[in-house]
């Protein structure tokens, strides 16, 4: 349906095609968040991967900046339509992490966890062959909080929600169990170039 | 299909000033009843099939006529068609009601804090609505911020419900120009402000919803969480420099 005298600021050819559908482009880093930034102590700062209820391993602060550093460079969309270009995040990967728990994957479906008791799922195959991190670093400097710093889960080739802020463990899953805004009517998986916004969307 | 995610025409019945820089747009669609604090997604398109989607918040209370309110972005692509283009009569395609975090119901029970800085009292508004027409005597304190009196969304209907219901309680911040009423606060408003007026209203409250920038979000609930309000108690919403 054609708005009658809407045109629109159409993004150059080059940004078209990095564009997925229904998102625009902006130099902005937009903050979303269901409640107040956390304030955490790195001190006390753990992250924990576990299979169930049961921990599978466990990082200090100090302990998982020991592990190998991973970098990755580009897009990011988040669902509410913007989308951020030539983002650079440094972290570690999910091969690393589990890598140096000695693990083999439990089960198909994660769960990530946040301080703020906020949690999203996401198949372990959007997250193992180099697709995710955790990620310490954005743009060469530690993360800040408003960001999800110390340590964001980074997942960009889904919308953003599903990399969780404040990280503070993965929890294996016999099933796909739907995290905070996936009960709340938003899709389990959020590829961006399906539009797989909402819970009903193909 | 006909369900909250399925693209719908609305069309525009009223669209009016609500300050220099915000209009409330009033629309006429076949939509399921919202929940205060909900949005609805609004869809343009231009005639080539270039399409632009955003969200609003919906400022009206359930069961009214959805109303959105749309700040003017100077470099945005959407609040430009809101301000200088579209009239009413003219149609456009939303989806929803969206949105299962930031709401309220009168079930929900209170006390309720509300904290608005400039068009991030559209939600709230529906909250206000809600809690005015309905029959509960949640005690209510609405803060919103806004640059002067002027540039505050819905000044008039605040101080008129304040008027006729002693459990509500209003407070403007105006960060540029004088207070309106005795009651008003002339700072910019941050969480030592803010624990300040919930001291002086005398409540704990139960459920607290901030709406603004993220910048005015971020002044309003850092440090804000303490022993006896703690942060899963804070709901936030923010919005970005982008539109």
């Amino acid at each position: 349906m054609v708005t009658r005298g809407f045109t629109g600021r159409r993004p150059t050819a080059a940004f078209a095609r990095r564009l997925p559908p229904g998102q625009f482009e902006t130099d902005d880093f937009p903050v979303l968040a269901k409640g107040p930034t956390p304030e955490l102590d790195l001190a006390a700062w753990r992250f924990t991967l576990s299979h169930g209820p049961r921990p599978l391993a466990s990082w200090t602060w100090a302990e998982f900046g020991a592990l190998p550093r991973t970098v990755w460079q580009g897009d990011i969309h988040c669902v509410t339509t913007w989308s951020k270009f030539d983002t650079r995040w440094e972290g570690v990967g999910i091969d690393d992490l589990l890598a140096a728990a000695g693990v083999a994957p439990p089960s198909a479906f994660v769960l990530a966890l946040s301080h703020d008791d906020y949690d999203t799922n996401v198949p372990l195959a959007d997250l193992i062959d180099g697709r995710a991190m955790v990620a310490t670093h954005f743009d060469g400097q530690p993360l800040t909080a408003e960001h999800g710093g110390p340590a964001r889960l980074l997942v960009p080739h889904l919308y953003f929600w599903k990399s969780a802020k404040w990280l503070k463990g993965l929890r294996f899953t016999a099933r796909d169990e739907a995290g905070f805004w996936e009960l709340r009517g938003y899709h389990m998986r959020g590829d961006p170039w399906k539009q797989q916004r909402y819970s009903d969307d193909p | 299909m006909s369900g909250p995610t399925h693209w719908q025409e609305a069309v525009i019945e009223r669209i009016a000033p609500l300050t220099p820089r915000i209009v409330s747009v009033i629309l006429k669609a076949e939509l399921a009843r919202h929940i205060a604090g909900q949005h609805l997604d609004v869809r343009l398109t231009a005639p080539d099939g270039y399409a632009a989607q955003r969200s609003y918040s919906i400022a009206s209370a359930p069961g009214q006529p959805v109303e959105l309110i749309i700040e003017k972005l100077d470099d945005g692509e959407v609040s430009p068609y809101f301000h200088d283009i579209a009239q009413a009569g003219d149609a456009i395609e939303v989806r929803g009601p969206l949105g299962g975090h930031f709401i309220w119901r009168a079930e929900d029970g209170g006390s309720v804090l509300l904290v608005a800085g400039g068009s991030g009292i559209a939600p709230l508004m529906a909250m206000v609505r809600d809690w005015a027409g309905g029959g509960v005597s949640t005690p209510l304190m609405l803060v919103c911020s806004a640059r002067t009196w002027g540039e505050l969304a819905f000044g008039e209907e605040l101080e008129r419900i304040e008027a006729s219901r002693a459990d509500f309680r209003f407070v403007a911040a105006i960060t540029r120009g004088p207070g309106h009423r005795p009651a008003d606060r002339t700072q910019r408003l941050d969480a030592p402000a803010l624990k300040e007026l919930i001291a002086q209203w005398g409540r704990v409250p139960r459920h607290v919803f901030v709406c603004g920038s993220n910048r005015f979000v971020e002044g309003v609930t850092r440090g804000l969480p303490d022993a006896s309000l703690p942060a899963g108690m804070i709901r936030t919403e923010r919005y970005g420099g982008a539109e």
